[in-house]
């Protein structure tokens, strides 16, 4: 049986996206499902065939999108699944409140607090370790400067010099007239212990993003609380995941199968988000080949340029005077990865962490599993 | 959180993140303790039970068995979504053992792992290379 060609492979590579359907989803790269074809796990294959292209970075590091090609979902959503619920962070997880007269209450304050992302010296975030929170077990770990990082929060709103004087004025704007009305992130101050000084260096931990809105207060109110902040992992609780997001989606394909000239080619160009499809002109080879072209030199002619800028929205489906000029699909094995991290951990580091994770999944099972030959019989 | 297994009165919980030290770190009979032969398993034909496993390794290892050619049959299902476990069937042509063939899963899926590692740090040295130059 002749192996098939390079067409024949990309075309099943592809999910067809049809006006109210998608169809063609499923994998088929399996031994027995193509007849005379092997499709048997080869890792010099997979290394030929996979490629990793940088899209963009942000200039803060924390938001990377690449492409993933030539893998299987089931893996991609693996990498993704693990991003989002299994690569530790820390994140503020007791809170012990001192004096809290605002008008937050105590325990939304507290939630509130979680939620705020941290960063601090990377090596030394590396070396805390996993603390088992369980009063239960007798003998559990104790809160050590090795598993738990202490912050402290101690703000009180005041009236500013002439601020009572200004509100008999009619003065309403809280900025002129009140101190620590507002409580920022940038507010908790870092309180190491033992060897945090040394390890986590000047900068401490602090909030990743120092304006973030804690609370509001007025003269006379004071809050006074102690952190306690643990390594954990998105599973237990949101505020651990490393990212805002981690998604991936499909490079969309677009083939156009007869030509779309004229007035046609900029209503189709209309259809698409700006950049995916270019109108060049009619050349006399077009002209004498399709007769959609003929007599038409020099006039526009619709040409996919970027089809990576595509939302597939599939409008250009539903006009008529495209029906089966057109067929839109996405490549099953192309993956445009998106992450985009809180600021604990820089995105490029949190992917090699999350198919660091995978493949110790794996290897924890492997020594796991125990041949059971008694009940090989 | 998933099931805690309690070890010599300490508890671990069963997906322990490992980022923090080395995987040696976590005591084998943990990882014993939650992989499980379900019964009615034969050499050919085997139900394994993973706790504290999801879809993140069930789909993952469910496709890389089904590349090998000695598998007639692979599934995965999580019996239900409040427990922490993940069953994984396999059914093999011939004589192969099923428990190689996991084994084999497992080691592709590791090499696999390797390779995107490798690829991700190679594209990431270009990317920014370019960056520097342009």
């Amino acid at each position: 049986m002749p192996a098939p060609s390079d067409d024949v492979l990309i075309e099943r590579k592809k999910l067809k996206v049809g006006v109210e359907t998608v169809s063609n989803q499923q994998s088929t790269d399996f031994p027995g499902h193509w007849p005379g074809e092997s499709h048997e796990w080869d890792l010099n294959h997979f290394k030929n065939n996979m490629r990793i292209e940088f899209n963009h970075e942000h200039a803060n590091k924390l938001d990377l999108t690449f492409s993933l090609i030539g893998i299987d979902t089931s893996l991609a959503n693996a990498l993704r699944r693990i991003l989002i619920s299994e690569v530790p962070t820390l994140a503020i997880e007791d809170v012990f409140i001192y004096q809290n007269t605002s008008i937050i209450q105590d325990e939304v304050l507290a939630h509130r607090l979680g939620l705020v992302p941290l960063r601090g010296n990377r090596d030394a975030l590396r070396w805390l370790r996993w603390y088992q929170k369980d009063e239960e077990v007798p003998d559990h770990e104790p809160k050590s400067d090795e598993n738990c990082v202490r912050l402290s929060l101690n703000i009180e709103c005041r009236w500013k010099e002439g601020g009572l004087e200004k509100t008999k004025q009619g003065v309403t704007d809280p900025d002129e007239l009140y101190e620590n009305h507002n409580v920022y992130a940038r507010d908790f101050s870092f309180e190491p212990w033992e060897r945090q000084t040394e390890k986590f260096g000047d900068d401490g931990v602090r909030s990743s993003h120092p304006d973030i809105l804690v609370a509001k207060m007025r003269p006379g109110q004071h809050i006074e609380l102690l952190m306690h902040a643990f390594k954990g992992i998105g599973q237990d609780h949101a505020k651990f995941s490393p990212v805002a997001t981690a998604t991936y989606r499909l490079l969309p394909t677009i083939d156009i199968l007869k030509p779309i000239v004229g007035a046609d080619a900029k209503k189709f160009a209309r259809c698409f988000p700006k950049g995916v499809i270019r109108l060049d002109k009619v050349t006399s080879e077009d002209a004498s080949a399709h007769e959609e072209c003929a007599g038409k030199e020099g006039d526009a002619k619709a040409v996919v340029d970027n089809p990576s800028l595509d939302t597939v929205s599939r409008e250009c489906l539903r006009h008529p005077e495209f029906v089966d000029k057109v067929k839109l699909g996405r490549m099953r094995d192309h993956f445009i990865f998106r992450i985009e991290s809180t600021g604990q951990w820089d995105s490029d580091e949190l992917f090699l962490e999350s198919i660091r994770l995978l493949k110790v999944k794996a290897a924890r099972i492997k020594r796991g599993l125990r041949r059971i030959d008694a009940l090989v019989q | 959180m998933a099931a805690k297994p309690i070890i010599q009165g300490q508890e671990f919980p069963v997906i322990t993140p490992t980022s923090i030290k080395d995987i040696d770190e976590i005591p084998v009979s943990i990882d014993q303790e939650r992989v499980h032969v379900l019964p009615g398993s034969t050499k050919t034909a085997a139900s394994f039970q993973f706790d504290g496993e999801d879809h993140t390794l069930g789909n993952a290892l469910r496709y890389i068995i089904m590349k090998n050619p000695d598998v007639e049959f692979c599934g995965y299902s999580i019996p239900h979504p409040s427990e922490a476990k993940m069953n994984i069937r396999i059914q093999s042509y011939d004589d192969a053992d099923v428990f190689d063939i996991l084994e084999k899963g497992l080691q592709d899926l590791m090499d696999m792992c390797d390779v995107v590692t490798e690829k991700f740090t190679i594209a990431r040295e270009e990317f920014h290379s370019n960056k520097m130059q342009s």
